[in-house]
């Protein structure tokens, strides 16, 4: 049954029961269908009407054309679209009923048609079969009327407008008939109704108590029968089952809580405090200074505090007790605790051959180098003989480093041998060396004149790089000098060495006549003027050199040039046209190089007879000490700054500013000779009275205790006023001061002393190397009469030995020998660590030797004094012969020259008294 | 004036003192023989130790006070004397 959306919209407006007007199925006609057509009866009916969708008035039905025809109504000929309806009379649709009965479409309506109130019924043509077939009936009267009339209505009002609102006018409610539709069981079901009829129960009184109290007793159920009923509890059999098994079911649920918090996000700000401290203004500092409470604060506190301060001086209070406690077991050493082990050997074949090496030194700062000089091993006659070849070969100071013993890292040009040299203590980039004079002296070969005898500069710090980094084995890569020239950049591309041209040489004319046996930087703190004072020295650096030669000469070296440029500029302009320095000398003392002169001239003369002295080595009292860092407190200067760059760079002119001059830098210095004297002098000139002439002081003392060459003076790295010295067969110790001799001179031993030096950290202990290869290891607070120690190093003659110390694990010692090696050898534990009062032990040791000086002279004395009273004794017992133990002949002559002088007095006093003439005689 | 000059002076003079701070009850420093920065510094860091030495003797015996105080370290040692409102305090090195 197709039902259309409105007629469903239909049916549930009419369900709620509102009432509209009820308007006829205008479907034909095809106007707005904002109608709604309503039916406002409810009705139960049959089946066939149209209850089911709300109109109960409404049967369909079929209409066959026979029909159709019997009762005019035939489709578009009867019944039209205009209208659609017919009134059928009732007989007509009865007798039609009759006459075909069950097959008359009126068979299903036949009730209600029978019961049809009224005459006519309307038949209305369905023709969208929206209730399902062709026609239907209308049952009611009511709907008829309604269908018929309204139409007109419906007609008129479709025709005017679409869409217009309808009126609507309200109809009161109508009262209709309870219609039933099964509630009432429902409610009765629930609502609550007597089952049971009530008891009724009448109390009566007698008439006489009406109104009087009522009397309650209490009556006990069990003392009358059946006064009660019991129901007694019984076991009931239905429960007594047990329950053997039940299902239950478990189940973990976990305790879930939720919780929940919320944090206040704060965004992150910066904050700064800055605080400065409370101070006092200059003004308020006055005020309280001079209040009077500040004052009687002060005196009242201040004895408290002179006391604590006393009680400091007093006593030592930070002196570990503990400690010192441990270390005077070490004082005695065994001897074979102390030894020297080999660490490495240095040697080169291509350069070292027949080569002795004349000196050796430690670079200062950077770890592992060691710069070695190296001479030719000839004796002097073979040397003029062959000074033709020598011209050839240069020798060069080689550096060596621990990481390559076979490579050495740098060389420098020497123009001659170097004898000896050194580094600047303040700057170890420069290095100046004395050479040795190729020539002796001959006018023949002018280009060795202008190289011998002098002194030498050489400028390394381009290749300090390089030196620092031999470690890592880095050559050649990282060198920064750009203009170099090719042959050199070759040499750098293998593993050769660098070679290093010297940057000055020193004059020849007022240099040294011979070899330069000893070179010393002066200290950094004082420099000298021309008159030998020393001033403050502002540079900061060291600027002097000290040499000393066999030529009977000390010269004082500067390195700044000299204020006089008149003179210089003329020798420059000769210097410059003569020689041109090849383009990879660095240019630091171009100024002197070949017009270097020495400021001092100091003369080293003989005081009982003419002739000089011979010095070969110098020791000077104010040394700046490479292994030691010295205490300058008392020489607190301050350097002129010349910035960041290289102060040797800028060095020209001495400072035009007055210099202070110091008084407590001693002047005097200790020199060894050739002959195997120790010299003390001091270097102060003086101005001779008559001439005007600058010339030195004679020597102040001078002692002959070496049998050769002096080798070595050096002071004690502990000691300033200790030197050793050592030449010759034996070595002695001097102290400064005590002028009487050594105060420890050794005993001859049977192999000449080449060379010594002292320990740089054990006070009492200094080494001696020999000319058979051995080296003596003193120690003189085990044994003074012979070495503690003696192990072989070479073969050959040992020529230099130098002490360095890297750190307080190693200490390295470095020999060199005639043949050109140079042996690195570490000192062990026991000879490089003082015990903990060795300093004072050796000071006290020295203290006694010179009072054991002091006393031997004092006795010598004594003893010169005793010889001659000795004598003088001897002398008197001789004439006088008292006692009888003189012999016969003894007694006689002393009889016969008794009487002989007895006969000259008599003559004599006769003669006196003229009794006797002259010429009488005795017989 | 003069004589509290001397008397610092005297104290400066003896063997191995670094230097001299008067320092008024507050800890403000007034007079110094140091440079600044380390006049501040000593000030600062010895007034609250001050205040704590004296309140713990105060503390043990009320009747008693602090008379002087020293601290020994290894390389030097400071010494303090309270007084009733200006402290003064030297520091001394080993020797």
């Amino acid at each position: 049954m197709l039902e259309s959306p409105k007629s469903s919209k239909t049916s549930a407006l009419s369900a709620k029961g509102s009432v509209k007007k009820l308007k006829g199925e205008t479907k034909a006609k095809g106007s707005a269908k904002g109608k709604r057509k309503q039916l406002g009866k409810k009705d139960e009916e049959e089946d066939v009407s149209m209850a089911s969708i709300g109109h109960p008035e409404i049967f369909p039905l079929v209409f066959t054309e026979k029909t159709q025809e019997i009762l005019n109504c035939r489709i578009n000929e009867d019944i039209t679209e205009e209208k659609p309806y017919k009134l059928l009379k009732k007989e007509d649709i009865i007798q039609d009923m009759k006459t075909r009965a069950a097959v008359s479409d009126f068979h299903p309506v036949k009730k209600i048609v029978l019961e049809y109130p009224g005459e006519e019924l309307l038949i209305v043509l369905d023709r969208e079969f929206k209730y399902g077939q062709n026609f239907y009936l209308v049952a009611t009267e009511e709907a008829k009327e309604s269908f018929l009339n309204p139409p007109e209505a419906v007609e008129e009002e479709g025709e005017t407008k679409e869409g217009t609102t309808e009126e609507y006018v309200y109809k009161p409610p109508v009262r209709k008939p309870w219609v039933s539709l099964g509630s009432e069981k429902e409610i009765e079901e629930e609502s609550v109704n007597e089952s049971v009829r009530k008891i009724k129960y009448m109390i009566s009184r007698v008439r006489r108590e009406f109104g009087s109290k009522v009397k309650f007793t209490d009556r006990n159920a069990s003392s009358v029968k059946d006064g009660y009923i019991e129901c007694t509890s019984y076991q009931d059999k239905n429960f007594s089952i047990m329950k053997l098994e039940k299902d239950v079911g478990a189940q973990v649920v976990p305790k879930v809580r939720e919780m929940s918090t919320q944090t206040k996000w704060t965004y992150p700000r910066n904050a700064t405090t800055q605080y400065f401290p409370r101070e006092f203004s200059d003004e308020e500092k006055e005020l309280c200074l001079s209040s009077e409470d500040l004052k009687e604060f002060i005196i009242s506190v201040f004895l408290r505090v002179e006391i604590a301060l006393q009680q400091n001086e007093i006593m030592n209070a930070f002196f570990d007790d503990w400690k010192a406690l441990a270390e005077d077991e070490s004082a005695f050493g065994g001897k074979s605790d102390a030894y020297l082990k080999e660490y490495q050997s240095f040697t080169d074949l291509h350069y070292l051959k027949h080569r002795r090496v004349s000196c050796v030194c430690w670079h200062p700062t950077i770890y592992g180098i060691i710069a070695v000089s190296v001479t030719e091993r000839l004796s002097y006659e073979e040397r003029i003989t062959q000074s033709g070849k020598l011209l050839l070969q240069k020798s060069p100071i080689l550096f060596w480093s621990f990481s390559d013993p076979i490579h050495p890292q740098l060389m420098l040009e020497c123009p001659e041998e170097v004898y000896c040299f050194e580094f600047c203590p303040s700057d170890p980039n420069i290095i100046a060396g004395g050479c040795r004079n190729g020539q002796v002296g001959y006018a023949a070969f002018i280009l060795h004149l202008q190289y011998g005898r002098t002194v030498v500069l050489w400028d390394i710090s381009e290749y300090e790089e390089k030196l620092q980094n031999a470690k890592t084995g880095a050559g050649g890569s990282k060198n920064t000098a750009v203009n170099m020239p090719t042959f050199i950049q070759a040499q750098q591309s293998g593993k050769e060495p660098h070679f290093v041209r010297y940057c000055a040489v020193s004059s020849i004319e007022y240099g040294h006549k011979t070899v330069i046996t000893d070179i010393h930087w002066l200290p950094d703190y004082f420099e000298v003027n021309r008159m030998g004072i020393a001033f403050e020295n502002r540079t900061g650096v060291c600027v002097q050199l000290v040499t000393c030669s066999p030529d009977c000469s000390i010269l004082f070296w500067d390195l700044r040039a000299p204020k006089t440029t008149i003179q210089n500029s003329t020798e420059k302009a000769k210097d410059e046209k003569a020689i041109e320095a090849p383009p990879d000398v660095p240019t630091t003392f171009k100024h002197l190089d070949l017009s270097w002169r020495p400021l001092i001239k100091a003369n080293l003369s003989k005081s009982d007879t003419s002739g000089d002295y011979s010095p070969t080595k110098i020791s000077l009292v104010e040394e700046h000490f490479h292994y030691k860092m010295q205490d300058k407190m008392q020489y607190q200067i301050k350097p002129e700054m010349f910035g960041d760059e290289n102060p040797y760079k800028q060095l020209r002119v001495p400072s035009a500013k007055p210099l202070k001059i110091l008084e407590n830098i001693a002047t005097n210095f200790f020199v060894g000779t050739e002959d195997g004297e120790v010299i003390y002098s001091d270097w102060k000139m003086e101005r001779e009275s008559d001439s005007g002439r600058l010339i030195s002081q004679k020597p102040a003392n001078k002692y002959t205790i070496h049998d050769g060459i002096v080798h070595t003076i050096q002071r004690s790295p502990f000691f300033k006023d200790i030197i050793l010295s050592v030449g010759g067969w034996n070595f002695a110790i001097w102290k400064e001061g005590v002028t009487s001799g050594p105060i420890l001179q050794s005993c001859c031993s049977s192999k000449r002393y080449t060379v010594g030096h002292w320990s740089l950290s054990r006070a009492g202990v200094f080494f001696i190397g020999r000319e058979d290869g051995n080296i003596d290891i003193w120690d003189l607070l085990e044994k003074t009469h012979e070495p503690s120690q003696t192990q072989n190093i070479s073969i050959s003659m040992i020529t230099c030995i130098k002490p360095w110390i890297v750190s307080s694990k190693q200490h390295f010692l470095a020999i060199s020998d005639d043949f050109g090696t140079l042996h690195i050898l570490e000192i062990s534990w026991t000879l490089s660590h003082p015990s903990s009062n060795e300093r004072a032990s050796v000071l006290h040791y020295f203290e006694r030797e010179v009072k054991h000086l002091d006393y031997f002279e004092q006795r010598q004395e004594f003893r010169a004094k005793e010889r001659e009273e000795l004598e003088l004794e001897k002398q008197r017992k001789k004439i006088k012969v008292a006692g009888g133990q003189k012999s016969r002949e003894q007694m006689e002559e002393q009889m016969n020259i008794n009487y002989v002088d007895f006969l000259d007095e008599e003559k004599k006093i006769l003669t006196g008294l003229g009794l006797l003439k002259a010429t009488d005689r005795f017989a | 004036m003069a004589e509290v000059e001397e008397t610092l002076k005297r104290i400066q003079s003896q063997k191995g003192v670094q230097g001299i701070i008067v320092v008024n009850s507050e800890g403000i420093p007034i007079k110094s023989t140091v440079d600044n920065s380390t006049t501040v510094q000593y000030a600062g860091l010895m007034h609250s130790f001050i205040m704590k030495a004296r309140s713990t003797v105060r503390d043990i015996d009320p009747q008693n006070d602090l008379t002087f105080l020293r601290i020994r370290s290894k390389k030097n040692e400071i010494m303090i004397a309270p007084g009733k409102s200006p402290s003064a305090s030297g520091f001394q090195a080993s020797c």
